[in-house]
């Protein structure tokens, strides 16, 4: 009896893969913790932190056009001298052509315009979310993240129809008798000198239709660390100002809004980090005018072939913009673990 | 504390927002007519050229298993990674792992996308590998990021996991790989499905790192999208959205009914 179970027992311990594991890592004289550390790390050092060392050598590399279009840093002569080369030249050009210093002014101002305006769209859904009855607030809160689910690229693209001249928008307006409206105000407006302009108005391939895309494409991001710091907000403390005569829009001054100032910068960090590196929205809505790093830095690489120039702004992108949000983003988790 | 009609009115119309571009996709994928945003009249047609079109077909596949591959490598990983992070207290590298795993989550993927092509090109000058791009590298490129979203949907299930379970485990003699296989797995197995998820949804939507990384032969779904989609609007694309905007409509039902029939859990989900 005691026999048999010994054997069930054995039987069922042998497929159990912890001692696969134990055996073959004591065989390769791993410590079970390294074993868990060691994949990773390995993996993230080679795939991420080597990258970034490649491109940071290539942006001091020279550009030559062959195979790849870079020179090596390192070169050996014939005596066996080993010779370093840093071209800084990749960095001088980008600060004299102004094409670099205007993308980078355009991006910072492209995203900064887009999250304000989806704080000020956010902000009221995430306080209405925040408000609702338990199992309204959990549907909502499903229908903001339901469209991250569906494509990028397809939730981009159903943009380009509505927009477009003979689109969405454009047709309902003419259904409105737009057109006919803005003949008639221009009757009225014509002995002033002024005009409002015909139909189709000019949306898709402008900088107001890359507002819209990023704000479309991360207002959950907006919403949703909001909606955290809303919820939690204590309904007593908008009943004692109501208390002390506050009017609504005078108690959302004084006591909502300075309380929710961590929603309100962990969602626009969400929105505006994305947004100042964003390819797909300002070259699928932008104009050919719209001017933004993202989109220089693949024209560099996949156009022109100058893997030193995109290098050089990717660096550049990484310490100007993304290391100062990086660090400003700790510096706000501290203060929030302090409270 | 009265209530205004302004919140429901600015909230609603946040929602419309959302939802009227996903709606007029699905609507107009149904449309007769070759101009997209022109009512010509109900048709299915443009599903069956959709169908009928290889190069969106072979991409949709290629998509797909890369997917699979990268969001269950970065599923490992990750889980790895969380498990490290949250369960080893201090060790040596533990900063470096921590950047490391959070910093793609704010990483401009066009520098993700370059470092990793420029990476590729110079392990295959030195090594030979990996010999040319394709789906391979594609796979790597997308396991790198994903893993980053897996390590944080992991920590958090695993950090408010109540840690007695764990320790009368190893009381009882488990071995620490024993307790992670019998005790921490099944309790964190839905975060790990939600990992999964997250990081194949990831993966199908890139774009951009996947243009970087990718060769010749090796067209992704959004490549093949992207490509068409600078030729101008076209109804067939509707019809691709159509498709994955219903899988992801059928999806969600399913895991709802899912929640709903399951017995109440006593942990906090």
């Amino acid at each position: 009896m005691t026999a048999d179970l010994a054997t069930v027992h054995s039987a069922h311990a042998a497929w159990r893969p912890w001692n696969f594991l134990r055996n073959w890592l004591a065989m390769a004289g791993i410590g079970g913790r390294w074993a868990v550390i060691l994949p990773p790390m390995l993996w993230l050092c080679i795939f991420f932190l080597i990258p970034l060392v490649v491109v940071i050598k290539i942006a001091f590399s020279e550009s030559v056009v062959a195979q790849p279009p870079y020179m090596p840093l390192v070169t050996v002569s014939k005596e066996g001298d080993v010779q370093l080369t840093l071209h800084l030249s990749t960095f001088l050009y980008l600060t004299q052509d102004r094409l670099y210093f205007d993308a980078f002014i355009s991006s910072l101002k492209i995203a900064l315009i887009s999250t304000v305006l989806a704080l000020l769209v956010g902000y009221p859904m995430a306080y209405f979310i925040a408000r609702s009855p338990d199992r309204l607030r959990n549907i909502l809160l499903m229908l903001v993240i339901l469209p991250f689910w569906s494509s990028f690229l397809l939730r981009v693209y159903a943009w380009i129809g509505i927009l477009k001249n003979n689109g969405v928008v454009d047709n309902l307006l003419k259904a409105a008798r737009v057109p006919w409206l803005i003949d008639r105000l221009n009757g009225l407006l014509a002995p002033l000198g002024w005009s409002v302009p015909q139909l189709p108005w000019p949306m898709l391939y402008s900088d107001f239709a890359v507002y819209l895309g990023i704000v479309y494409m991360y207002l959950p991001f907006m919403i949703l660390p909001l909606y955290t710091n809303l919820v939690k907000l204590d309904a007593a403390l908008l009943e004692a100002s109501a208390d002390l005569g506050a009017k609504p829009f005078r108690t959302f001054l004084s006591v909502t809004l300075p309380l929710s100032v961590p929603g309100i910068v962990a969602g626009s960090m969400l929105v505006f980090i994305p947004a100042i590196g964003e390819y797909v929205i300002p070259q699928l809505l932008g104009g050919p005018s719209t001017l933004m790093i993202g989109r220089v830095l693949w024209d560099e690489f996949f156009a022109n072939r100058d893997w030193p120039t995109a290098s050089a702004v990717a660096i550049v992108m990484l310490v100007v913009v993304v290391a100062p949000l990086l660090a400003l983003q700790r510096v706000q988790a501290a203060m929030v673990d302090r409270q | 504390m009265r209530r205004g009609l302004f919140l429901p009115i600015v909230a609603t119309l946040g929602f419309v927002f959302l939802y009227a571009p996903i709606v007029s996709l699905v609507v107009f994928s149904f449309n007769e007519s070759k101009l997209v945003t022109v009512w010509g009249g109900f048709s299915t047609k443009w599903y069956v050229e959709l169908f009928a079109n290889p190069d969106v077909l072979n991409a949709g596949l290629l998509s797909l298993r890369i997917a699979a591959s990268s969001a269950t490598i970065a599923l490992v990983l990750g889980t790895l990674c969380a498990v490290a992070l949250q369960r080893f207290g201090r060790f040596r590298g533990q900063t470096l792992m921590a950047g490391m795993v959070s910093a793609p989550l704010v990483m401009p993927d066009v520098i993700t996308g370059l470092s990793l092509l420029l990476l590729f090109v110079a392990m295959q000058e030195l090594f030979g590998w990996p010999a040319g791009r394709g789906e391979l590298t594609i796979v790597i490129a997308h396991a790198t990021f994903c893993m980053a979203y897996v390590t944080v949907v992991v920590r958090s299930r695993l950090s408010d996991l109540d840690l007695s379970l764990e320790e009368a485990a190893q009381d009882l003699g488990a071995v620490p790989a024993r307790v992670f296989f019998d005790i921490t797995l099944p309790i964190i197995a839905p975060a790990l499905i939600s990992g999964w998820l997250l990081s194949f949804t990831l993966s199908l939507d890139d774009l951009v790192i996947a243009s970087f990384v990718s060769g010749p032969d090796s067209n992704t779904l959004p490549m093949v999208i992207f490509s068409k989609m600078k030729l101008g609007v076209s109804p067939d694309i509707n019809a691709l959205a159509a498709i994955i905007i219903g899988i992801v409509a059928l999806g969600v039902v399913i895991a709802t009914a899912f929640q709903l029939t399951r017995p109440k859990q006593r942990a906090p989900a």
